[in-house]
């Protein structure tokens, strides 16, 4: 489905990868965040192939996937305490940056999708993570969320991270790279600037950072 | 990294402490079934002693399998399977967790359980300890192949049909072992070697079963 894409990111870079529907970008997260085993080409960590150690990779990763992962019988901290272990972040930080805290306590069940994508956001803080995968992370966050969202991967980006991130509307990110990926044309989905749009043809991914 | 596995299991363990009537079903089924055998047998105490080990074995076997397929699967729907794939544990350790939540919310109860069965069905209080110490091995193994099987048969369309198909025919040699000890404790014959042959399989199991546990979750997530 993915054909002929290259990608190489440095410490404190973001990218965007935008595309009609159907056109690989959830697969290409999946594939760098080391859970779906690409068909061909490479995928490097500082120089190093992470299939090497997929386990160490998973380290390296915090992946915010569609589905939010979340238990409906557990209270947000219940769900978020085993990655904060992993992790070794901060819950009430987390939670805090994510605007989550008065509803901590609160069974995931209870939480609105929004508020439920929020909780998975505050996973991806905790993970401490270098390399930040969210695929739309703005999934039902209100004007509000979104802002916060933009604060994390700032602080994120200023600290070193690296983002890459799927989306379909705006996000607030400065100074961030596109990687749109072929598919139908879709209008609708060149919102950004076409000149800033790169698909440089390799027979390879690569991420290093 | 052990203190990550412990808190995967305790996760599971405050799952299935939410989930009480989940957790219980497994061994509500476990008593039910036992106590449907003498109802269609007849109350014939004689048969239903001659009876016991093998009653006992299979409905302790069939009612561990009940909570297996959503072992993985309800991770697999919403999307935990992959968070705790990227947790930083070898999926041979995730599964191993999994697994041994899953001993500790339906082997440990069924062991529980299988005493006032094995006394309803008469069988000699002298033979306790001996079918205690062969569900105890016997339900460790059935844990590691069932959740072997359960990460195969894992994104399958029919899983939950598949699965006693794939892990029944494998803990045969369990079951076969496990009620001839309690046989030839009730008979005067040594059980020690039956035990034994229990032991190994559970020895064999317990570092195989979770590696290829842990690749079927990663093929699961694929």
């Amino acid at each position: 489905m993915l054909d002929d894409v290259s990608l190489s990111l440095h410490a404190g870079e973001a990218m965007l990868l935008t595309g009609p529907n159907g056109a690989g970008k959830s697969t290409l997260l999946r594939v760098l965040a080391g859970l779906r085993r690409p068909d061909g080409g490479a995928l490097l960590w500082d120089g190093v192939p992470i299939a090497e150690d997929r386990t160490a990779h998973a380290t390296r990763v915090a992946y915010l996937g569609h589905q939010d992962a979340l238990k409906p019988s557990l209270s947000v901290v219940e769900n978020l305490h085993l990655f904060a272990r992993a992790g070794g972040g901060d819950m009430t930080a987390a939670l805090k940056a994510v605007d989550l805290l008065p509803l901590a306590d609160l069974p995931a069940r209870l939480l609105s999708a929004g508020q439920k994508r929020r909780a998975a956001l505050a996973r991806v803080l905790l993970a401490q993570a270098p390399l930040w995968l969210l695929d739309e992370p703005s999934l039902g966050l209100d004007a509000n969320a979104i802002v916060l969202l933009g604060e994390a991967i700032a602080r994120h980006r200023a600290a070193g991270g690296v983002v890459i991130a799927t989306t379909h509307v705006p996000l607030p990110l400065e100074d961030v790279r596109h990687l749109a990926l072929p598919g139908a044309p879709d209008p609708a989905d060149r919102w950004w600037d076409e000149e800033s749009s790169a698909l440089s043809p390799a027979d390879h991914e690569g991420a290093s950072a | 990294m052990m203190s990550l596995f412990w808190a995967v299991v305790f996760r599971d363990l405050r799952l299935a402490l939410r989930h009480g009537a989940d957790t219980l079903g497994a061994v509500l089924f476990f008593i039910l079934t036992g106590t449907l055998f003498p109802l269609a047998l007849g109350p014939s105490p004689d048969l239903l002693r001659h009876m016991a080990p093998g009653i006992i074995w299979v409905c302790a076997l069939l009612a561990a399998l009940l909570p297996l397929d959503r072992l993985f699967g309800a991770e697999l729907e919403d999307g935990s399977l992959d968070q705790l794939l990227l947790l930083g544990l070898p999926p041979a350790l995730v599964a191993l967790a999994k697994i041994t939540a899953h001993w500790l919310t339906t082997g440990l109860p069924l062991l529980i359980a299988a005493v006032p069965l094995a006394i309803m069905l008469g069988l000699p209080t002298a033979t306790l300890p001996i079918l205690l110490a062969g569900l105890l091995l016997g339900s460790m193994v059935l844990s590691l192949v069932g959740g072997m099987g359960a990460s195969i048969v894992l994104g399958a369309r029919r899983g939950g049909v598949l699965l006693p198909l794939l892990v029944l025919p494998l803990i045969t040699p369990a079951l076969i072992f496990g009620a001839a000890a309690i046989d030839a404790a009730r008979t005067g014959l040594p059980w020690g070697p039956d035990l034994e042959l229990l032991g190994a399989f559970l020895a064999g199991a317990l570092p195989l079963c979770p590696l290829a546990a842990g690749a079927g979750l990663r093929a699961a997530v694929e």
